[in-house]
């Protein structure tokens, strides 16, 4: 199915030199996505009180479709009471090849971790 | 056979045949996302076909003990001209635009129409119209949207839409044109017109294609069982199974 509507691309999916968008300066590339529906990413809140999940994507031709789609493909079986879309294209993603310098720091810093405090049972969804 | 028996297998009929039309895009849909959508529907439509059948069977083996109907002998063990189904229903789907189209005029239909079941006074329709309504009105809103999508879309779209009238529109004024035991139904047919006109024109214009004139003539047929030639080769797939291996599971 994804192959009729050009490539796909994933967050954090970075080509050679793209930075993240896709290409398009072949003629080919350029047709394809003129056919194409763009991609939309789908989250989804399953209760009241808890955050919107990522699910998913999906194609679709506008928002309003996106959100249909959505509806039909991801709570099908009751999975949500509340749907967000966003065209993926305005999702930015940090970089693979950043992890070291993003996240490494903080491995040794477990002061920062709340795990020194007792939380009370009253609190729910932590 | 009694009224509300004949009325009940009437909505039973509509929602299973229609359903079964959208099943066969199953698999062949034009994008994952609306073959999913679709195969919803056609679900949507099995389900409320199953609850309407079931309580005709419960009428019919009430009014003659003999007799052992099920949802399954109502729905596989019936011939065409048993059939009370719209003519719209059974119509081929076409491309794209035909079958939405079909579904826009179809679901506006059942929706105006639910909108007064769940009012009835006979308790079973009535709960049965009032759990069905939410889809339908989701079924409304989503074949409305593509009505306007390929109507105001691209050149071909539009062709495409226009062609689609030409071939479906004589069939909707079979909808709203009561038959003899849906007249002892008491609802009020004309309302249901007019809101029928209303929602479709309202449609028609935000999706720029013009309303077919008004006339008095329309296909019709299928309430009363006489049917197009389409429905006998949809109860050959359909029923086949039952039939070459009576009572047969999986």
């Amino acid at each position: 199915m994804i192959g009729e509507y050009g490539t796909k691309y994933y967050y954090g999916d970075y080509g050679e030199g793209k930075g993240g968008t896709p290409a398009t300066s072949s003629q080919q590339q350029t047709q394809e996505e003129m056919n194409s529906w763009p991609l939309w990413e789908v989250f989804i809140r399953s209760k009241q009180g808890l955050d919107h999940k990522h699910v998913g994507s999906l194609h679709a031709a506008d928002a309003q479709m996106a959100m249909e789609n959505a509806r039909d493909v991801y709570t099908r079986r009751n999975e949500g009471i509340s749907i967000w879309v966003v065209e993926s294209k305005y999702i930015h993603a940090s970089n693979p090849d950043d992890a070291g310098s993003l996240y490494d720091p903080a491995n040794d810093k477990a002061y920062r971790h709340p795990t020194f405090y007792n939380l009370p049972d009253e609190v729910k969804h932590m | 056979m009694n009224q509300l028996i004949q009325y009940t297998l009437h909505l039973a009929d509509n929602a299973l045949i229609m359903g079964h039309r959208n099943s066969e895009w199953c698999g062949h849909g034009p994008a994952l996302e609306q073959d999913i959508a679709l195969s919803n529907i056609s679900l949507d439509l099995l389900g409320q076909a199953r609850n309407f059948y079931q309580y005709a069977a419960s009428l019919i083996n009430q009014s003659s003990p003999s007799q052992e109907a099920t949802e399954d002998t109502l729905a596989y063990l019936r011939d065409a001209h048993e059939f009370y189904n719209c003519l719209l229903t059974e119509l081929p789907n076409g491309d794209w635009a035909q079958t939405i189209l079909k579904q826009f005029f179809f679901s506006t239909y059942q929706y105006h129409l639910y909108q007064q079941l769940q009012q009835h006074s006979d308790e079973q329709l009535k709960a049965i119209a009032a759990k069905a309504l939410k889809e339908v009105t989701y079924h409304v809103r989503w074949s409305s949207e593509w009505v306007i999508r390929l109507g105001d879309g691209t050149e071909e779209s539009k062709r495409r839409m226009l062609q689609a009238i030409d071939q479906v529109w004589m069939f909707t004024g079979e909808l709203t044109d009561a038959s003899d035991y849906e007249k002892k139904m008491r609802i009020d047919f004309d309302l249901l017109q007019q809101q029928w006109n209303t929602t479709v024109t309202k449609i028609f214009e935000e999706a720029s294609l013009p309303l077919p004139v008004k006339s008095n003539w329309h296909q019709a047929g299928g309430k009363k069982g006489i049917h197009t030639e389409h429905l006998g080769f949809i109860l050959a797939e359909m029923q086949f199974l039952q039939r070459a291996y009576p009572n047969s599971q999986w």
